[in-house]
């Protein structure tokens, strides 16, 4: 209990009395204002019970989720089927429970990719100005006027349809956006005092974008990511419903709706559920976002 | 940043030379967006899988015939160069032939575009009358259960899969309760009667007076405008609650309130008509991305669209079609967001 207290108190502290305290310090206030927020936590639950899920997979299902049983196929809804089955007799909670784990493969992927070069190419473009960040810019600006859905599609077609290149196809169309924020938040920091003491100092520049500048920029990198993971998720969802993304017998959520969707008007279960997941994953790092702007970034909340 | 004399007298009469400057670096980008456009999505077409020769004259054509049309489609010249051409005859309007519908594309494009144009205005409109009260209800109920609502309702319609949506709702209000007609355009019996002179079929069908058409055209429409406009409402709701959040902060209102102004004039007619201008550029980004957003829905609905046309194109390895269509709805799209940048920057005097 007094331990309890004595955190709470170092974590609460006015001054704090080293760097590590006053980082703590920031989380540990940022997580109250955060956890006054009910919505946000809503979407934190969520998030964290698709993760537990996912973890969780080989104990909480009673199948893999992909051998067919002919017998009970398009079973409705039941105590032993919570979620009835589909039309070559898998269980349709099972599939969905495997599913969370593609689902957190493609977000956890499209992240690696898109984060580095967004914030190599927005730093970048951002400290160095002139030339450097007109040439990068205007690039950026093409990938951002580009219609995003088609031309994931294209690139899909290019590559061959499949989980890997759905994730590469949506990558591609993802960046630009990050590279715009972080060339954003670079500009304000170029010209900051510290900037120049660390300059001043003679660190090159490329200690100063690392050490510097790029981790300031994280903060509104993390939030545009949690908010962009619904829109992720959604593409990787209609591409899958395409036929363009995961390919049968993988349980993806959106080529389940695809397959599941001739059985709409007599066992709407089988199309239905798999977009209810969807919904409630999305609508998870929707609201986890929102949360996470409103602690990181109050100005702009929205 | 934000001037708090936040007047939005329209852009009439004198203009500073500056605008006209800024203008023209505003088409000079669009200009080399577009060049950019054109070039990766010509690129992508080029590296296809697909041999654009044999999907021509097929496997079974003799090998001097195979070499003849090689020839033809420019196959041997280095890529610049074909894209050279390639940007040479759409500068005269030429985007090729299809080889799915043998015709040329931009005639394809002609026929299916209005279908998708149509979609995607119901669901802006949508947008706009449902979503922009909604935002303005809840600003000001900031942080009560109104605004609470509000925002997990756009929310909802942020992260519903729009063609799981589209699915669940022919079920409903097709399938079940019969309110509304199904997949299509128009009912089988209907089709071709009416002549197309916009294209857009409740327009065509009022223009000819024909009014079964319409209210048949009509009943088609709904629903796929509906769940397309679902996402338009949320962006739009969502966008009006935050710029009304910032306007209600400023010290103008602040003044209006003291001065004793009732607060219905000071929500519409001050904070509002500063949102507006703000809107124009959602607005305009909204449509645009309907436009090109609408490949799902059109595929749930059967809605013969450029979205639609694109896939097939794409899942036949019809690459004029599929280059053609994508240029044009990527053209649309720069057009339409720096159509709303433009607009914007004429009626904002700050600005200006």
């Amino acid at each position: 209990m007094t331990l309890a207290v004595n955190l709470r108190g170092w974590l609460l502290a006015d001054i704090p009395r080293s760097k590590s305290q006053a980082r703590c310090q920031r989380f540990y206030i940022g997580w109250l204002e955060f956890q006054r927020n009910p919505v946000a936590m809503i979407g934190l639950v969520i998030i964290l019970g698709l993760i537990a899920a996912a973890a969780l997979a080989p104990w909480i299902t009673s199948s893999n989720g992909l051998e067919p049983d002919l017998v009970n196929r398009l079973q409705a809804p039941s105590a032993e089927h919570w979620f009835g089955t589909d039309q070559l007799g898998r269980d349709i909670f099972d599939r969905i429970i495997w599913g969370s784990r593609i689902t957190l493969y493609i977000v956890g992927l499209v992240t690696i990719i898109v984060v580095p070069i967004g914030l190599v190419i927005g730093v970048i473009a951002g400290y160095l100005g002139g030339l450097v960040d007109s040439v990068l810019m205007r690039l950026t600006d093409i990938f951002l006027a580009f219609p995003r859905l088609i031309l994931a599609m294209a690139f899909v077609a290019v590559l061959g349809p499949g989980l890997e290149n759905a994730v590469l196809a949506i990558a591609l169309t993802t960046w630009s956006p990050f590279a715009r924020i972080a060339r954003a938040e670079a500009l304000t920091i170029r010209n900051s005092e510290f900037i120049l003491a660390a300059q001043v100092q003679g660190v090159s520049t490329v200690g100063i974008l690392t050490r510097h500048v790029t981790p300031l920029c994280a903060s509104s990198v993390i939030v545009r990511l949690t908010l962009d993971m619904a829109g992720i998720i959604l593409t990787a969802a209609g591409l899958g419903f395409l036929g363009l993304g995961a390919q049968p017998p993988t349980p993806e959520w959106g080529a389940m709706i695809s397959l599941g969707r001739q059985y709409l008007i007599d066992q709407w279960w089988v199309p239905t559920v798999p977009g209810i997941a969807i919904l409630v994953v999305s609508l998870g790092f929707n609201l986890l976002g929102d949360g996470l702007r409103d602690v990181f970034d109050p100005k702009s909340g929205g | 940043m934000r001037a708090s004399s936040g007047r939005t007298a329209g852009g009439s009469g004198l203009r500073p030379p500056s605008a006209v400057v800024k203008i023209a670096g505003v088409l000079f980008s669009l200009a080399l967006t577009f060049l950019g456009l054109t070039a990766i999505t010509f690129v992508i077409s080029r590296v296809m899988p697909v041999d654009p020769v044999l999907a021509i004259v097929g496997d079974r054509a003799s090998n001097e015939v195979y070499q003849q049309v090689y020839l033809q489609l420019g196959l041997d010249q280095p890529v610049y160069v074909q894209y050279l051409k390639y940007l040479g005859q759409l500068a005269q309007g030429d985007l090729g032939s299809s080889i799915m519908t043998t015709r040329p594309v931009l005639e394809d494009i002609r026929r299916f575009f209005p279908a998708t144009l149509e979609l995607a205005t119901v669901a802006t409109l949508l947008g706009i009358f449902v979503g922009v009260p909604m935002g303005v209800f809840a600003a000001v109920h900031q942080g009560r259960w109104p605004d609470h609502i509000v925002r997990v309702v756009a929310l909802l319609g942020y992260s519903a899969p729009i063609f799981w949506l589209g699915l669940v709702a022919l079920l409903i209000f097709y399938a079940k309760l019969g309110w509304v007609a199904g997949p299509g355009r128009l009912d089988v019996f209907y089709d071709g009667i009416i002549d197309p002179v916009t294209g857009i079929l409740t327009i065509d069908a009022a223009l000819a007076r024909d009014w079964d058409i319409f209210r048949n055209a009509l009943s088609h429409l709904i629903l796929p405008g509906a769940i397309l406009g679902t996402f338009a409402l949320a962006y739009i709701a969502r966008m009006t609650r935050s710029f009304m959040l910032d306007q209600l902060s400023q010290e103008y209102i602040l003044t209006a309130r003291v001065k004793g102004i009732p607060e219905s004039r000071i929500i519409w007619g001050h904070a509002f008509r500063n949102v507006l201008v703000q809107l124009i550029t959602i607005i305009g980004l909204t449509y645009a991305s309907l436009l090109e957003g609408s490949v799902l829905t059109e595929t749930v609905f059967s809605w013969p669209g450029i979205g639609q046309y694109i896939t097939s194109s794409l899942f036949n390895n019809d690459m004029n079609a599929v280059l053609g269509g994508t240029i044009v709805v990527g053209a649309c799209f720069v057009g339409i967001n720096m159509l709303s940048d433009l607009l914007y920057r004429l009626v904002d005097p700050r600005i200006r």
